[in-house]
């Protein structure tokens, strides 16, 4: 692997000498993501490959394509959106399969210690601002100068993961609850369609003591209704148990919308609600979609079964949501 | 009749010897899938636990709301077929408190220190 990178990088990089620290990070079997150091005289640079390997060229559905993301990651960068610079593109003679080469950014992204840590003290009661004036900077990026990307609307949404759900046959009446309360109060396509980031939530952000450093994982792209990503943002299962503080669990919606604002563009309460219950519902359809590969898949993690297992977080979740209880605290 | 210690008190036996003995030898990925591993074993010893009383109760709900005798996943099916036609919602009887007492009793099995299940619980957290 350091040898086909090394390869690659002297081609484009002026004065590289080779790659080093080359480990693979995370990612499934059609996707990977690697960390390594590119060598030079006047320093090492830390880099990050995301790639699909030679064979594994179809994306899923719902991905942009790695293509799109990193035409998306420099398009955010160049906008001034904190977000990873796109060093390479890979090519088809490199021998390394589709994807890209970006700076590796150096910060935090495991929500516990990002919402336990001291060192993150100074920080936490900034990001929810900080995230919506990002959210803001993602929105208001010109659609013209992007790769064309999935259209979504709620309705669109909502269809899908029925789909997904009917899929699973195991009858779950919140899910269907869910279903029926997003499709009576669907709020119609949305009078601006923007860049919608898909994934932005803990895990995709990277947090240095200076606040948010870097959006990551664009592969959820897409167009569609700005308020979805400031909903997904929301949802009760990136608090990490600070349930009282909707953003991330580290602050509220009124700081998160203040900075949305603040950058010039406009919250509707409703419609960032009527996401989150959407977002709740979608993580769930992902839960048991980890369950159905935990059977059907080769690799019989049990990760992703106990991933299966918290379905019924999300099944709470919505009903604290659509029949809250008398007497218990939201 | 099998003979004793019953599969909660072998599973739970397993489950400490994992937490106990290895883990602590154990670093990196796989302390991570150690630790799911043990998180399993004991969901396993909670559904064994809990499972029959907190069905047989979600049965006899499910059959009275819905006027149908069948087995649970039968029944379950039913109502989520109503709910999706509009026929039952959260203003229909009993509705509201079955779904809130099942999925509690999902949460006592699944993930009895998720937050939202504590809070619902009446802990002050």
């Amino acid at each position: 692997m350091e040898a086909l990178l090394g390869r690659c990088v002297a081609s484009w990089y002026p004065g590289a000498t080779g790659v080093i620290n080359a480990i693979r990070l995370s990612g499934g079997a059609s996707q990977e993501t690697w960390s390594f150091d590119i060598e030079h005289p006047g320093g090492n640079v830390g880099a990050i490959l995301r790639r699909a390997p030679q064979g594994y060229g179809a994306a899923p559905a719902r991905a942009a394509g790695l293509n799109a993301e990193a035409i998306l990651m420099q398009r955010a960068y160049d906008a001034g959106v904190p977000s990873p610079r796109v060093l390479h593109v890979l090519q088809p003679d490199e021998g390394l399969g589709t994807g890209f080469i970006m700076e590796r950014v150096e910060g935090e992204t495991i929500p516990r210690k990002i919402l336990r840590d001291q060192e993150f003290a100074q920080v936490r009661p900034k990001l929810a601002r900080q995230l919506g004036s990002v959210l803001a900077g993602i929105h208001g990026l010109e659609l013209s100068t992007l790769p064309e990307l999935r259209r979504m609307t709620a309705a669109k949404e909502i269809a899908e993961l029925e789909r997904d759900y009917r899929s699973f046959d195991w009858p779950r009446p919140v899910f269907e609850l869910a279903l029926r309360w997003l499709r009576d109060r669907d709020p119609g396509p949305s009078a601006e369609i923007t860049l919608v980031h898909g994934d932005f939530r803990h895990g995709n952000l990277i947090i240095g003591l200076d606040g948010l450093r870097a959006v990551l994982d664009w592969e959820l792209a897409h167009f569609g209704d700005p308020m979805e990503d400031l909903g997904w943002v929301c949802v009760n299962s990136w608090r990490f148990g600070h349930i009282d503080k909707p953003v991330g669990g580290f602050g509220s919606r009124e700081e998160l919308f203040a900075g949305y604002e603040a950058a010039g563009r406009s919250v509707d309460p409703d419609r960032v609600m009527f996401w989150e219950v959407m977002g709740t519902l979608r993580w769930g359809v992902m839960c048991c979609g980890m369950m159905q590969r935990f059977r059907i898949g080769p690799e019989h993690s049990v990760e992703r079964a106990m991933i299966g297992r918290r379905s019924s977080e999300t099944e709470i979740d919505l009903l604290r949501l659509l029949s809250p209880r008398k007497n218990v605290r939201l | 009749m099998q003979d004793e210690p019953t599969p909660e008190e072998l599973i739970k036996a397993v489950a400490d010897f994992l937490r106990n003995d290895i883990a602590p030898q154990i670093s990196g990925h796989h302390a991570f899938k150690l630790r799911v591993s043990i998180n399993a074993l004991e969901l396993v010893v909670r559904q064994i636990k809990l499972q029959q009383g907190s069905e047989a109760a979600e049965a006899a709900r499910l059959s009275k709301i819905l006027g149908v005798e069948a087995s649970l996943r039968e029944l379950n099916r039913v109502l989520a077929e109503r709910i999706a036609k509009g026929e039952v919602d959260l203003q229909t009887p009993d509705v509201a408190e079955h779904l809130w007492q099942t999925t509690m009793d999902k949460l006592a099995v699944d993930q009895p220190n998720y937050a939202s299940y504590r809070r619902e619980l009446g802990d002050k957290k």
